[in-house]
C-alpha cells in the first residue's frame, strides 16, 4: 500500500525558480529509502511538501489517505502527527531538558503523564541517551543532539520518519550508528525517508535511492 | 474503537487496514485524553505562572501598570457610587416649602392647611406656626438673642407640603397650582440644587465612563505588549510545536493564560490601590460629613464592585493576550 506518492507533483517559487518538476514516485507503507542529489537539488523542498510546510504549485501528493493538496490548515496539525521528522540543525529547544524536548509530541497528542515519561525513557533507551534526560541539550555533543532529535521523532510512533540530512555534521563512524538506528526503525515497521548527500553512506546501506538533480528526479532503485 | 478521537483519527483508519504491517500505533480513549486535557491545562496554568515570576522585575513593572490603569476608574467610580448614595438620600421627598402671607394669624394658617389636607395631588401637609417658627429659629440659628430684639415676630406661618406625585415635570406645575392660592404668598420648591447634583452626577458618570474606556484600552494594549514580547522570546519553541503537530489552540494556551494570570494579579493589584486610597479618604469624609451633622460613612467597592473589576480585569487580561497571539502567531511558521 502505498504510503507517499508524488504525481508529477512542480513547485515554483514566485521568483521563477522551479525547485521541483514533474516529480513521481511512491513510497510504500514500510519501505525505507533515500534521497540524495547535489545541494541545491530540491531534497529539502520534497520533505518540506510532505511536512505541508510548503504547498505543491502542480501535481497530486498523498500521504496516507490524505490528498495533501485539499487539506484544511485545521487538519495540518493532525497530518504532522503521523510524522516525525529530523531536523539538520536538531531543532531542540535549549530551554528546558532532554527529557521535556522529547516528550514534548507526546504532550501534544494528549497523552499520559506517566503514560509519555515510560515512552519517552524507551525512546532514550533506543538512541542510547538513557543517562542524559535530565541534562539540558546544549551540553550535548552534535552527535548526542542529534539522537535527542532522532528520540523526539519517534517517540509518538509516527507512520513516516522523515530526516533531512541527519549525519551532516557528523563523522563516518557516528553517521554510521545513526543509520542503524533508522534502520531499527524500519525493521519494527515504520517508512523512513532519509534525504543525504553522503553517497558512500547510501551505498554500504543498500536501500532504495531517490536522486534528484535540478529539481528532476533523474533515478530511483537500489543503491 | 469509538472513543478514539482526533489525534487517534489517523491510527484508526490506519488499523482498519487489513494486512497492515507496521509499529504499534498508540491510541488514547477519549476519557483518557479529557483528562490529560484538563491536566495539561493544570500544568500550563502552572507553568505559565512560574514563567511569570522568572523575571520578577519586569513583571513587577507591567503589573503596577495594570493596577494603576485599573483602579483609577474603580476609584473614581466608588466615588460616584457614594455621591450617589448621598443625593439618594435626599432625593426621594422633593417638599415643597408655602411661605404664608404674614397677615393670616395662627388660627387662619391652621383653617388653612387643613383645607390643603383635602387635596389628592398632596401626600401630607405640615404646618409650622408663627410661634413654632420662631422657637426653631431661636434654637437652630443662635441668633435668639437678636431675636429677642425684636417687637414682633417677623417670620411667616410655613406649610410644609410633600407632593403625591414626584415627577420633575410635575412639581414645577404644582407648585404654581399652590403658588395661585390667596393664603401662599411664596410656594419653593426645593429642587432645584437637587437638579443641579443630580447633572453633576450625570456629567461625572460620563466622565469616568470614557476614562474608563480609555483606560481599559490602555489594559489591553499594556497585556498585548507583554505578550507580544513574550511570544518573540519563544519564537523557536512555537516553530518547533508546529512541526510536531501542535495545534493553534495549543501554541495559544500558554499566553492565554499569561494574560489572565496578568488579569487577576493586576485587579488584586488595583483591589488593594483603591482600598487603601478610600482608608486615607475616610477619615476627612467622616470629619466633613460630621460638620454637616451628617452621620453619613463613605462605603468601599464592596463585594459587587471587587468582583466587577476582577472580571473586567480577567476578560481585558486574556482579550489582549488573545489578540496579541491571533495577530503574531499566523506570523510564526516553520521555515
Amino acid at each position: 500500500m502505498a504510503l507517499i506518492s508524488f504525481d508529477n507533483v512542480s513547485k515554483r517559487y514566485p521568483s521563477g525558480q522551479e525547485a521541483l518538476s514533474n516529480v513521481s514516485f511512491t513510497l510504500r507503507e514500510g519501505e525505507m529509502a533515500f534521497l540524495t542529489g547535489h545541494s541545491g537539488a530540491g531534497k529539502s523542498t520534497l520533505l518540506r511538501m510532505i511536512m505541508l510546510m510548503e504547498r505543491p504549485s502542480q501535481g497530486q501528493l498523498v500521504v496516507g489517505d490524505q490528498n495533501l493538496s485539499r487539506l484544511p490548515r485545521r487538519e495540518l496539525p493532525y497530518h504532522r502527527r503521523r510524522i516525525g521528522v529530523v531536523f539538520q540543525n536538531h531543532q531542540l529547544l535549549f530551554d528546558r531538558s532532554v527529557f521535556d524536548n522529547v516528550v514534548l509530541p507526546l504532550q501534544i497528542c494528549g497523552y499520559d503523564t506517566e503514560d509519555a515519561s515510560r515512552r519517552v525513557r524507551a525512546a532514550l533507551n533506543k538512541v542510547g541517551l538513557l543517562d542524559k534526560e535530565r541534562l539540558n541539550p546544549i551540553s550535548l555533543s552534535s552527535g548526542e543532539q542529534q539522537r535527542v532529535g532522532i528520540a523526539r521523532a519517534i517517540v509518538h510512533k509516527p507512520q513516516v520518519l522523515l530526516a533531512d540530512e541527519p549525519t551532516g555534521n557528523l563523522d563516518p563512524q557516528l553517521s554510521e550508528e545513526i543509520m542503524k538506528l533508522f534502520q531499527q526503525f524500519n525493521r519494527v515497521g515504520t517508512t523512513v525517508l532519509i534525504a543525504s548527500h553522503d553517497l558512500g553512506l547510501i551505498e554500504r546501506m543498500r536501500h532504495r535511492t531517490l536522486v534528484l538533480r535540478n529539481g528532476r528526479l533523474i533515478a530511483d532503485g537500489r543503491g | 474503537m469509538a472513543a478514539d478521537n482526533r489525534s487517534a483519527r489517523p491510527e484508526r483508519r490506519d488499523s482498519a487496514a487489513p494486512g497492515r504491517r507496521g509499529a504499534e500505533q498508540h491510541r488514547i480513549a477519549l476519557r483518557d485524553r479529557n483528562r490529560n486535557w484538563r491536566r495539561h491545562h493544570l500544568l500550563v496554568a502552572r507553568q505559565s505562572w512560574a514563567r511569570l515570576f522568572a523575571t520578577p522585575l519586569p513583571t513587577l513593572i507591567t503589573l503596577a501598570v495594570l493596577a494603576i490603569a485599573l483602579a483609577l476608574p474603580g476609584f473614581l467610580l466608588t466615588g460616584l457610587a457614594n455621591l450617589q448614595r448621598l443625593s439618594d438620600g435626599w432625593d426621594h421627598e422633593p417638599r415643597i416649602s408655602l411661605y404664608l402671607r404674614a397677615d393670616l394669624d395662627d388660627e387662619a394658617a391652621d383653617r388653612f392647611s387643613r383645607s390643603l389636607l383635602l387635596r389628592d395631588d398632596l401626600s401630607s401637609v405640615e404646618l409650622v406656626s408663627r410661634t413654632q417658627g420662631l422657637v426653631e429659629f431661636r434654637e437652630m440659628s443662635g441668633f435668639g438673642n437678636i431675636v429677642d430684639l425684636l417687637d414682633e415676630n417677623p417670620l411667616p406661618a410655613v406649610i410644609l407640603v410633600q407632593p403625591a406625585s414626584s415627577g420633575i415635570t410635575e412639581l414645577p406645575l404644582l407648585r404654581a397650582r399652590l403658588q395661585e392660592l390667596a393664603e401662599v404668598d411664596e410656594a419653593v420648591l426645593d429642587m432645584e440644587w437637587l437638579q443641579r447634583l443630580n447633572a453633576f452626577v450625570l456629567l461625572a458618570e460620563r466622565t469616568v465612563l470614557v476614562l474608563g474606556l480609555l483606560l481599559a484600552l490602555a489594559v489591553l494594549l499594556v497585556v498585548g505588549n507583554t505578550i507580544r514580547l513574550a511570544i518573540e522570546s519563544r519564537r523557536d519553541e512555537i516553530v518547533v510545536v508546529k512541526l510536531i503537530g501542535g495545534t493553534d489552540a495549543w501554541v495559544r494556551r500558554p499566553f492565554l493564560y499569561t494574560g489572565v494570570w496578568y488579569g487577576l494579579l493586576g485587579a488584586v493589584l488595583a483591589w488593594c490601590l483603591i482600598q487603601f486610597s478610600l482608608l486615607l479618604l475616610s477619615e476627612p469624609v467622616s470629619e466633613l460629613a460630621r460638620l454637616y451633622s451628617s452621620d453619613f460613612e463613605p462605603s468601599g467597592l464592596g463585594v459587587a464592585g471587587a468582583l466587577l473589576l476582577l472580571g473586567c480585569s480577567l476578560l481585558l487580561g486574556w482579550l489582549g493576550a488573545w489578540l496579541a497571539v491571533g495577530h503574531h502567531m499566523r506570523e510564526i511558521e516553520p521555515s
